[in-house]
């Protein structure tokens, strides 16, 4: 996260926009989510990697091809 | 019974980015809040992750349902309790130049002070590409303090430019 630091804040009571600077809280919390989405999209990896390591056991089971269950299921 | 939309307050993203954006001081005399974007992140990727929270508050805890539109992997998942760290996805800046995703965030009730606010969320990043993906969600704010700000970020990058944030009010007549 080498991007700048700041953040836009409207006051919805007065309309008044300002670009702050980042607290160390919200710097730490912005670690928090990247790593919250780092775990997601490994969650996600693993689930797609085990999703098709079955389906390559299950034609090998059946001995056809992807390509023949598809015509099976057409 | 005729629903009156009266815009609080916008934010555009200017030169440069920004970390985040937030909308405090909401004004607590609607029924409902609406918040409408188009926006992409300046993340290395072609998507990055979406969160919000609400009063700044990490207690939130919220479903997850994605579908991924890769013509690789083209499926869906769901998940249980990310909490405030990750609420769907948006494009980032390998996805298709000057394109930008929308997202639509539906908070009835927020300003009661007697049980958590339920919450709705869909978003679609946009990518001619081979992945693009769509998020529906549903949660709630696990506290009964009203919602007064709302904090909007990336995952993993700054906002991009030109990021538009429309905050309504909705009010039944």
């Amino acid at each position: 996260m080498s991007d700048t630091q700041t953040k836009i804040v409207v006051d919805c009571s007065t309309g008044v926009i300002e670009e702050v600077a980042l607290t160390a809280e919200e710097i730490a919390e912005r670690e928090t989510i990247a790593q919250a989405f780092a775990a997601a999209e490994h969650e996600k990896e693993v689930a797609v990697a085990e999703a098709a390591e079955a389906k390559a056991a299950l034609l090998a089971k059946l001995g056809i091809t992807e390509d023949e269950a598809k015509l099976l299921l057409a | 019974m005729a629903i009156t939309y009266v815009n609080i307050a916008s934010i555009t993203i200017g030169s440069g980015g920004a970390s985040s954006a937030s909308f405090t001081s909401i004004p607590q005399t609607y029924t409902d809040l609406l918040l409408k974007a188009s926006l992409r992140s300046t993340r290395s990727a072609q998507e990055d992750g979406f969160a919000f929270s609400p009063n700044g508050a990490g207690a939130t805890f919220w479903m997850l349902l994605s579908g991924d539109g890769s013509s690789t992997s083209g499926g869906s998942s769901s998940s249980l309790g990310y909490g405030s760290s990750f609420t769907g996805r948006i494009p980032a800046a390998s996805a298709t130049s000057n394109t930008f995703g929308n997202l639509e965030l539906y908070l009835p009730n927020y300003s009661n002070t007697a049980n958590p606010k339920g919450f709705s969320l869909d978003a679609a990043t946009e990518n001619d590409g081979t992945t693009a993906y769509i998020s529906l969600e549903s949660g709630y704010y696990s506290s009964t303090s009203a919602v007064s700000s709302i904090t909007l970020q990336a995952s993993n990058a700054n906002l991009a430019q030109y990021s538009t944030f429309t905050l309504y009010g909705i009010k039944k007549n």
